[in-house]
């Protein structure tokens, strides 16, 4: 403490020189991305989570992988001639295929990354010294988000590609574009699903104090729409609406439609329905169809283009509930006053 | 005050029904340290976060630096380093990453930031420690740190909250010279608020007693010493070897000597209180008389006095369930209108 301070005033005059370093710079926002992905990268949270999709990855790939021959002979089956996709949505039933999973784990997954991303800021004494810092608020919370997403996507496009190596090692044969193209939209959708959670999870982290309340209420909401959601909406209907049985042939469509309306809005519903689409490109609608519909269909795999337009109002969906999340984080957290 | 750098317009701020600040108006000079003392819980620490837009007023303004703070946050955030009581930093960083992290956040090059950063730890004597995990530092280590982080950006004003919780009294010292030294080599405004008040005292150009939202006073020492303590601006204790017999023909003798209030005797001390220092006469009289003086010493009204007056009265007026019987505070305004 007692070093003379005479160099002091001249290191840290601000001079023309340093004001056109400052131009250099980074910009807070990217400082705050940088150092979220890096804690994130080198947290204990994040490699148990790793090895668990890492684990989920393995296992469906080797279940695929021993089942594919069987399923690329299957004359039956338009989309034989994808091995790739096939690969990804492979099973004989003793597990799950890797989107089912994905759809169970990605919540977690996000909720991992997110729950206590404010408040423990707040506990441990630092948002307020981040906060006197020349930021804006939401830059903070918009790093939070990015930095966890850039994390997620690294994680999922290397799970992605990793696969289609492993694939072009053990087959020999090599992927076509629109394969690839599916895999890319797939990896996109996945990373959309978690960023949901993630984004949910961080309004939750802004709206407890605690951090262990937040991630309970996470996981409870998880548990709820994977568990719970489906077995109420067929309560609620089969309460109010006649059983199936006694419908009309042409009530029973509008029937189904409202069920699978209300099913669709879990988060997980759409996002199975989206990655079964993209995956298995012989999926022409998410509702059911009449005979009408179906007269004269030739049961081939529909382009990409024709894909992406069914699952658009599932991207759409997704995005929405992401965007709500964020929104109430925003009007939660921008004009909070912040103490320890 | 023709330029002040810091400058609050009846600030006001309610949590629910109570007001913790209370339309406070306050000027603070360029180059000037300043201390807010008060009790916990008197609104320093609201105050200060409304003027770095941390919280919203609910009336009133703050201007710190021409900007005002609750429309535009971080334009005075860029010019403003602050120190909040209970600095945290992350805990799984070292204290040279924690310092560097905020250095990038004020917009320091990559190239200069290492340099800049070590330069700034060695100022405020953390040079061997650097390398550490912050989970490892003691607290005083941290304050430092945390002043580290309010010196690196260059700021124009410096707001401690409550800087000096924690450290011990050798630490004090260092730490309250180090400021001082600071705003006297850079010309720095210092805003530091404490409820301890001979640190407080050493350091600080005008304080301000702020109470229950409100400030009661502002001022350097000595005007708030003549302030509160007029009519007995000056008391001299004079100790004896032994307890004299005939001390009440002593003291009306005393008393007749020029400028002497009041003479009180406690076993063998004696107290003098008197309008103008008279101390020399008084001593000479005594040992004309013969009396043995082993010590005279002249009571000098601090801060802590200061504070303990208006608490005295504080507590008096809260006991009699808010009556404003007050005398002393009345009187107080009375003087300080004048």
């Amino acid at each position: 403490m007692e070093s003379p301070l005479v160099y002091f005033k001249g290191l840290f005059s601000k001079g023309i020189t340093h004001n056109s370093l400052q131009q250099q710079s980074e910009s807070p926002f990217r400082v705050m991305v940088r150092k979220e992905t890096g804690d994130h990268i080198r947290s204990w949270r994040f490699i148990v989570m790793l090895t668990l999709i890492a684990l989920i990855f393995l296992g469906s790939i080797y279940v695929s992988l021993s089942n594919i021959s069987k399923a690329v002979a299957n004359i039956k089956d338009p989309d034989r001639i994808f091995v790739y996709l096939k690969l990804l949505t492979t099973s004989d039933g003793t597990l799950p295929t890797f989107h089912i999973f994905i759809s169970f784990l990605g919540p977690l997954l996000g909720i991992a990354l997110g729950f206590d991303a404010v408040n423990a800021e707040q506990n441990n004494g630092t948002l307020t010294r981040l906060m006197a810092q020349p930021v804006y608020r939401d830059n903070l919370l918009l790093a939070k988000f990015c930095g966890a997403l850039i994390v997620v996507s690294i994680l999922f496009l290397c799970l992605a590609l990793l696969m289609t190596g492993v694939g072009m090692i053990i087959t020999g044969v090599l992927p076509e574009p629109v394969e690839l193209l599916r895999i890319l939209w797939f990896v996109a959708l996945s990373i959309l699903y978690v960023g949901f959670w993630l984004s949910l999870s961080i309004l939750l982290s802004v709206r407890f104090r605690n951090a262990a309340t937040a991630a309970l209420t996470g996981i409870g909401i998880w548990l709820f729409f994977t568990v719970f959601y489906r077995i109420i909406v067929n309560l609620v209907v089969n309460a109010m609406l006649p059983g199936p049985d006694y419908l009309r042939p042409e009530d029973l469509l509008s029937y189904n439609n409202l069920l699978l309306s209300l099913l669709r809005l879990a988060p997980s519903q759409l996002y199975t329905d989206a990655a079964t689409t993209l995956l298995m490109p012989s999926v022409r609608s998410l509702g059911p169809l009449t005979m009408e519909q179906m007269a004269g269909a030739i049961p081939s795999p529909l382009p990409l283009k024709e894909s992406l337009m069914i699952v658009w109002p599932q991207v759409t969906g997704l995005l929405a509930a992401t965007m709500v999340c964020f929104a109430l984080t925003y009007y939660l957290f921008m004009r909070r006053e912040i103490r320890t | 005050m023709e330029n002040p750098i810091i400058e609050l317009k009846g600030l006001t701020k309610c949590y629910s029904s109570v007001k913790a600040v209370d339309d406070l108006s306050l000027e603070i000079d360029r180059g000037e340290i300043f201390g807010l003392l008060g009790p916990n819980g008197a609104g320093k620490t609201t105050t200060i976060l409304m003027m770095l837009g941390l919280a919203e007023p609910d009336a009133g303004s703050a201007r710190v630096c021409g900007v005002n703070a609750t429309g535009n946050p971080v334009a005075v955030k860029r010019k403003v380093g602050y120190m909040p009581d209970s600095v945290g930093f992350y805990d799984d960083m070292t204290g040279l990453e924690n310092l560097m992290y905020i250095g990038r956040l004020n917009g320091i090059s990559e190239h200069e930031i290492a340099s800049q950063a070590r330069k700034t730890m060695e100022i405020v004597g953390l040079d061997g420690e650097m390398h550490k995990k912050t989970s490892a530092y003691s607290r005083g280590m941290k304050q430092r740190l945390g002043l580290a982080d309010v010196l690196i950006r260059e700021p124009e004003v410096i707001i401690l909250d409550e800087p000096t919780l924690g450290i011990d009294p050798s630490g004090i010292k260092a730490f309250l010279s180090l400021i001082r030294r600071l705003s006297r080599q850079q010309g720095l405004t210092v805003l530091l608020s404490s409820h301890q008040l001979h640190q407080v005292q050493q350091v600080c150009d005008r304080v301000g007693i702020f109470v229950d939202g409100r400030l009661l006073v502002e001022g350097n020492m000595e005007t708030l010493s003549r302030n509160l303590f007029g009519e007995e601006s000056c008391v001299v204790q004079i100790m004896l070897r032994d307890a004299l017999p005939g001390f009440a023909a002593h003291a009306e003798a005393l008393q007749k000597l020029e400028g002497i209030r009041n003479v009180t005797l406690q076993e063998n001390s004696i107290e003098v209180s008197c309008s103008e220092d008279v101390t020399p006469d008084i001593v000479r009289f005594l040992v004309q008389k013969g009396l043995n003086i082993t010590g005279v010493h002249k009571k000098e009204f601090g801060l802590d006095e200061i504070y303990h007056r208006y608490f005295e009265n504080n507590q008096k007026k809260h006991i009699s369930n808010g009556k404003s019987t007050g005398l002393f505070q009345r009187s107080f305004f009375k003087r300080n209108n004048t």
